[in-house]
C-alpha cells in the first residue's frame, strides 16, 4: 500500500476563473507532505484536485496530469469514484454520519459498492482501524451510539479511522486541526506520524508550527492577490523551507513577516 | 441609597419584548381556541346519535355499522394516493435536488409546485372525464387477467369510476405536497456529509442513501403525513371520482365510499337525526387524521439521538 504522486502542469478552474496555476510537484509514498500558505491560495484547491473532490463543485475543472505511481487520475476511462477509494480524505470539520453508530461510521466505506463483509472481519477491521486512529480505548464500549455523540477531536479521528479502513493508498487532510483544541490538535498529530509508516499523507494546515513538526516536505503555496491564480512557489525537504527557504515570500511567509 | 447600575431602565427593548410575547401568546391561544370549538361543535352535535335506536340510523343497523364502511374507504383510497405518491414524490425530488442539471430542475420545480395550485374539483372533474374512461379499459384487462386476486375481482367497472381511480387521482393531489417538501429537506443535507461520503468512493445513488437519506427522514415522514392528511380530508375530488356504493373488496368495481365524500354529498338535504350522523362521521375523520399525526411525531422521536441534532 501507499503510491506515489506526481502531478504535471496542472491548472484548475471554477468556471472560467483559474484558482491554482501550472503545478508540479512529487510527493513521496510513506511520507508526509505539507501545504501551507495564506487563505485563498489555492491550496485546498489543489489538495481537492489529488482525489477528484473539487468536481463536486459545480463548473470546477483541471487541465494537466495527476499521476498516482504513473496512472493518470485524469484519463477519461477512470472513474473518479474508484480514485476516492483509493485516496482517502478528513476534512476540516469532523463529519461522521450522523444518523449512523460509531461502528457504522468505521464500516461505511467498505460496504460500499454492496460489498459484503462477515460480522467477525467487520468487528476485526472496526478494532484494527480505530486503534489505528488511537480511538479504540475510549469508544470501545459504545461501538453502538452515534458518533456525533463524541467531542470534535474524538470525531476527526472517527474520520480518519473512516478513511484509513478502506486500506487507501494515500490519505488528504484539510486543516484536520482547525477545528479542535490543542491536546485534540497534539493527538492528531502524533497520529499522522504513525500514519506515514503505511500511507502516504499529505496535509494542507494553516499552522506552520504544525506543518514543522508533522511534515517530512512542505510545499509553499501564495498568491499575488485578489483574482489572481494561486501558485506553487517553493517545495522542499520541510527544514530547509523553515531555516533556508530559497525564496523571499516564503522566507516572509514563514518568518511571519508576511507581505 | 444603594443604587444598582445593571436595574432595568424600562426602555424601548424591554416594552418590545412584553408586546411581542403577548402577541405571540394570543396568536396560541387563538389556535387552541380554534381547535377546541371545532372540537366542542363536533362532539355536541354528534351526541344524539349516541342515543338513537339503532334502526332509525341510515342503514338500520345502528352507528358504527354504518361508519365501519366508509372509514375503510377513506383508509383505502388515502394508502392508495399514499403509496404511490410517495415512492413517487421521493424520486421527483431526488431528481430535481441531485440529478437534474440546475435550470432544468428549476423549472420542473415550478412545475411541481402548480399542480398543488389546480383547484380539487378541476381535479375531480379531470379523474371523471378523462381518467377514468382510459382506466375502465385498464380494469377490464386486470379483472381479466388478475381477476383472483380480491382486488381486482370482477367485474370491472365501465365507466371506471372505482376506488382505485379516485386513490390515483388523490396521488396526484398530494404529489406536490410530498415533492416540495421533501426536495427542500434534501437542499439542505450538509455539503460536508455529502462530501465525507463521496470522498470514500460512494457512487452518487450511494451517497443518497448514506448521507441525504437519513438526513431527510424525518423530514420525508413529515411530509407524507401532511400528503396523508390531505389525502384523507379530500372532499370534492372523491365526491366527483367515485360512483360510490357499499362496501367491496375490489377496487376496480364501483362501489365503497369515503368519510369527506359521503358528508359532501349528503350534507344539502340532511337534518335531524341524519344530520347528527354526518357530523359523528366528520367527528370519527377529524380522530383519524389526530391519531396519524400522533403516530407521524412518534416515529420520528424515536430516533432523535441518531438525528444529528445533538
Amino acid at each position: 500500500m501507499s503510491k506515489r504522486i506526481d502531478v504535471k502542469d496542472l491548472n484548475v478552474y471554477y468556471s472560467k476563473f483559474l484558482a491554482v496555476e501550472d503545478v508540479n510537484i512529487s510527493i513521496d509514498a510513506r511520507s508526509v507532505t505539507a501545504f501551507i500558505g495564506p487563505s485563498g491560495c489555492g491550496k485546498s484547491t489543489f489538495l481537492r484536485t489529488l482525489n477528484r473532490m473539487h468536481e463536486v463543485i459545480p463548473g470546477a475543472r483541471v487541465e494537466g496530469e495527476v499521476l498516482l505511481d504513473g496512472d493518470n487520475l485524469y484519463d477519461s476511462a477512470v472513474d473518479p469514484v474508484t480514485v476516492r477509494s483509493q485516496i482517502g480524505m478528513v476534512f476540516q470539520r469532523p463529519n461522521p454520519f450522523p444518523t449512523m453508530s460509531i461502528r457504522d461510521n468505521v464500516l461505511a466505506g467498505v460496504k460500499l459498492n454492496n460489498k459484503r463483509i462477515s460480522k467477525s472481519d467487520a468487528d476485526a477491521l472496526v478494532e484494527q482501524s480505530l486503534r489505528g486512529a488511537n480511538l479504540w480505548n475510549e469508544v470501545k464500549d459504545r461501538l453502538g451510539r452515534p458518533g456525533s455523540g463524541l467531542s470534535g477531536g474524538q470525531q476527526q479521528r472517527l474520520c480518519i479511522a473512516r478513511a484509513i479502513a478502506v486500506s487507501p493508498e494515500v490519505i488528504l487532510m484539510d486543516e484536520p486541526c482547525s477545528a479542535l483544541d490543542p491536546i485534540s490538535t497534539l493527538a492528531i498529530e502524533d497520529l499522522i506520524n504513525e500514519l506515514k509508516s503505511e500511507y502516504t499523507v499529505v496535509i494542507v494546515t494553516h499552522n506552520m508550527q504544525q506543518a514543522a513538526r508533522v511534515s517530512d516536505k512542505t510545499a509553499f503555496f501564495n498568491i499575488a492577490g485578489t483574482g489572481k491564480p494561486g501558485k506553487l512557489i517553493e517545495y522542499g525537504e520541510t527544514t530547509n523551507i523553515f531555516n533556508m527557504p530559497t525564496q523571499k515570500a516564503t522566507e516572509d511567509y514563514v518568518s511571519g513577516r508576511f507581505g | 441609597m444603594s443604587t444598582n447600575a445593571l436595574k432595568r431602565t424600562g426602555g424601548a427593548g424591554e416594552s418590545g419584548d412584553k408586546i411581542f410575547s403577548g402577541a405571540s401568546l394570543a396568536a396560541g391561544c387563538l389556535i387552541l381556541a380554534a381547535l377546541f370549538s371545532v372540537a366542542v361543535f363536533l362532539i355536541v352535535e354528534a351526541l344524539p346519535v349516541l342515543g338513537a335506536d339503532p334502526s332509525d340510523i341510515t342503514g338500520g343497523e345502528g352507528f358504527l355499522t354504518y361508519i365501519f364502511p366508509i372509514v375503510l374507504g377513506t383508509v383505502i383510497a388515502a394508502a392508495i394516493a399514499l403509496l404511490i405518491a410517495t415512492p413517487l414524490g421521493i424520486g421527483v425530488a431526488l431528481f430535481i435536488s441531485h440529478y437534474a442539471p440546475r435550470r432544468f430542475a428549476q423549472g420542473l420545480g415550478y412545475v411541481i409546485d402548480l399542480l398543488a395550485a389546480i383547484p380539487s374539483v378541476v381535479y375531480g372533474a379531470w379523474g371523471y372525464a378523462v381518467l377514468a374512461p382510459q382506466l375502465a379499459i385498464a380494469y377490464a384487462w386486470l379483472a381479466a387477467n388478475a381477476g383472483w386476486l380480491p382486488i381486482f375481482e370482477g367485474p370491472a367497472s365501465q365507466t371506471g369510476r372505482t376506488m382505485l381511480t379516485a386513490g390515483i387521482v388523490l396521488a396526484v393531489m398530494v404529489l406536490p405536497i410530498i415533492t416540495s417538501l421533501s426536495r427542500e429537506i434534501f437542499l439542505q443535507t450538509p455539503t460536508l456529509h455529502e462530501e465525507a461520503a463521496l470522498a470514500m468512493g460512494a457512487t452518487r445513488w450511494e451517497m443518497i442513501t448514506m448521507a441525504v437519506l437519513p438526513f431527510a427522514r424525518p423530514g420525508i415522514i413529515s411530509a407524507a403525513m401532511l400528503g396523508l392528511g390531505r389525502a384523507l380530508g379530500e372532499t370534492m375530488a372523491v365526491a366527483l371520482v367515485l360512483s360510490g356504493g357499499a362496501l367491496t373488496a375490489s377496487l376496480i368495481k364501483s362501489g365503497n365510499q369515503t368519510i369527506a365524500a359521503e358528508i359532501a354529498l349528503n350534507f344539502p338535504e340532511a337534518f335531524g337525526l341524519r344530520l347528527s350522523e354526518l357530523i359523528a362521521a366528520g367527528l370519527v375523520l377529524f380522530l383519524i387524521t389526530l391519531a396519524v399525526n400522533i403516530v407521524a411525531r412518534w416515529i420520528i422521536s424515536r430516533h432523535k439521538e441518531f438525528s444529528g441534532a445533538n
